[in-house]
């Protein structure tokens, strides 16, 4: 059986690596390249970046800065943030991507998600869906760019699953971003026995018992981690870390 | 020198870093036949669909000096995932024969909906090496990362000289005396993928 992942996912701003909380408040962590060798070190299963400031400074991807990273990452890289283009994508891709995490491009420009799907692969894109709880109390998916998105959570995941065909979901809770609280159990799980596609569950990992139970109760295929791959803990020190996968992994 | 085939198709530059971070030196990307002929070993990368792949190798004119490469002067060959699949004789995934140095054929994962697994097979998942080979020491217990929708069943079984198992027991390795294959990326595959590589420069 294909065994379950961790993956941490490290935030870029365009300078450096940053973690924030629920999408806010951005402290500065360290560098990318250091960050990846350490993380290489630890035998990660995965790792993905995303540049939380390309697509808002409306600006291309550092592909430079990015082929430098890929170069020193010995596990599947995936990448996110400003990728708008075929040619964004081709590019990516062809200096040692494996895989491209999408956000607002699904509201901008679906057919070229279609497109790159068509040529490279479900498997080479990951579409990110950040979910909220709005002033109702219901869970709605939210755009960090403002787009309306009409969908309910389940019925916007089962779209990009079927019709743009993405190949992986990473399920993100804005209100448990960098909160160290524990993943939103009940919305990952209420997706997860919806849609038959990978999902990555994401955001308010704190501890060992938060990974364990998102994998094996809720039976998602992978778990990302922020904080906890950035700091040593709550209110700590910066340490690049991961756990050890013997404390997690079922084998 | 290790020459990367580079037939358009699949993620070069992962292959490249990875034969680096292992302190080989003699090693590039190339569709040049000039540089091929002198290659001391070969990799067949590949990612994608089966046809795409044995039609760009046909486009590119390479598969006559591949052929004598491989089959008369003996020089090391390694395809990996798609890499492996074109080494078979065809594939449920297309129409066009393949390269058929291994005697197998390329089949799809065809699983009961009870099964729920989901296809690809992505992610990573130990490997069971069954007939000992250069390039896998079988006494490690060594994971890889495979993303594939189609897998290789040898005629063979001696060609078959490790499996996976997702849903079934599948051969995720082959060799075939100087033919090599890996189903999974050994290129992200972390430590267990550099060893696999470096034994493979050592042959």
């Amino acid at each position: 059986m294909a065994l379950k992942r961790i993956i941490p996912c490290l935030l870029y701003d365009g300078n450096g690596l940053v973690k924030t909380v629920k999408f806010k408040n951005p402290s500065y962590v360290g560098d990318p390249i250091n960050a990846i060798k350490i993380f290489n070190d630890k035998e990660v299963d995965e790792l993905i970046l995303i540049d939380i400031n390309a697509s808002k400074q409306k600006r291309k991807p550092h592909f430079d800065k990015i082929a430098n990273m890929a170069s020193e990452a010995f596990m599947p890289f995936a990448y996110g943030g400003g990728v708008k283009t075929y040619e964004d994508f081709s590019t990516l891709y062809k200096i040692g991507v494996e895989k491209v995490v999408v956000n607002s491009l699904i509201q901008e420009k679906p057919e070229v998600l279609k497109k790159v799907i068509e040529q490279y692969g479900s498997q080479a894109v990951i579409a990110c869906v950040d979910f909220k709880k709005s002033i109702f109390g219901t869970i709605q998916p939210y755009s960090y760019l403002g787009f309306k998105i009409k969908f309910t959570l389940i019925d916007y995941a089962t779209y990009l699953a079927n019709d743009i065909g993405v190949g992986e979901l990473m399920l993100n809770s804005v209100d448990k971003e960098g909160t160290w609280e524990g993943y939103d159990i009940k919305t990952s799980e209420q997706l997860l026995n919806a849609i038959d596609i990978p999902v990555i569950v994401s955001g308010g990992c704190g501890k060992i018992d938060d990974l364990k139970n998102i994998l094996y109760q809720s039976n998602a295929n992978a778990a990302a981690i922020g904080s906890m791959a950035v700091f040593s803990k709550k209110g700590m020190g910066v340490l690049i870390n991961f756990p050890d996968r013997k404390n997690v992994i079922v084998e | 020198m290790i020459v990367i085939v580079d037939y358009g198709i699949g993620n070069l530059a992962s292959v490249v870093n990875m034969f680096k971070k292992i302190g080989v030196k003699d090693v590039c990307i190339s569709s040049d036949k000039v540089v091929i002929e002198k290659a001391t070993k070969i990799l067949l990368p590949g990612v994608g669909a089966f046809d795409a792949g044995m039609i760009n190798l046909e486009k590119s004119g390479l598969i006559p000096l591949l052929n004598r490469k491989v089959l008369e002067e003996k020089t090391p060959v390694l395809g990996v995932c798609l890499g492996m699949q074109l080494l078979t004789k065809k594939s449920e995934e297309g129409v066009k024969n393949g390269l058929g140095w291994i005697d197998a054929e390329t089949i799809k994962f065809d699983f009961n909906p009870l099964q729920k697994l989901k296809i690809p097979h992505m992610g990573w998942n130990y490997i069971k090496v069954n007939k000992a080979n250069p390039l896998i020491d079988n006494e490690n217990k060594s994971r890889f990362y495979f993303v594939h929708s189609y897998y290789v069943k040898c005629f063979d079984e001696t060609q078959s000289v490790a499996t996976s198992n997702y849903g079934i027991d599948f051969t995720c390795m082959v060799n075939k005396g100087n033919i090599y294959g890996a189903q999974f990326h050994p290129e992200k595959s972390l430590k267990f993928g550099m060893k696999l590589l470096e034994n493979f420069t050592k042959l």
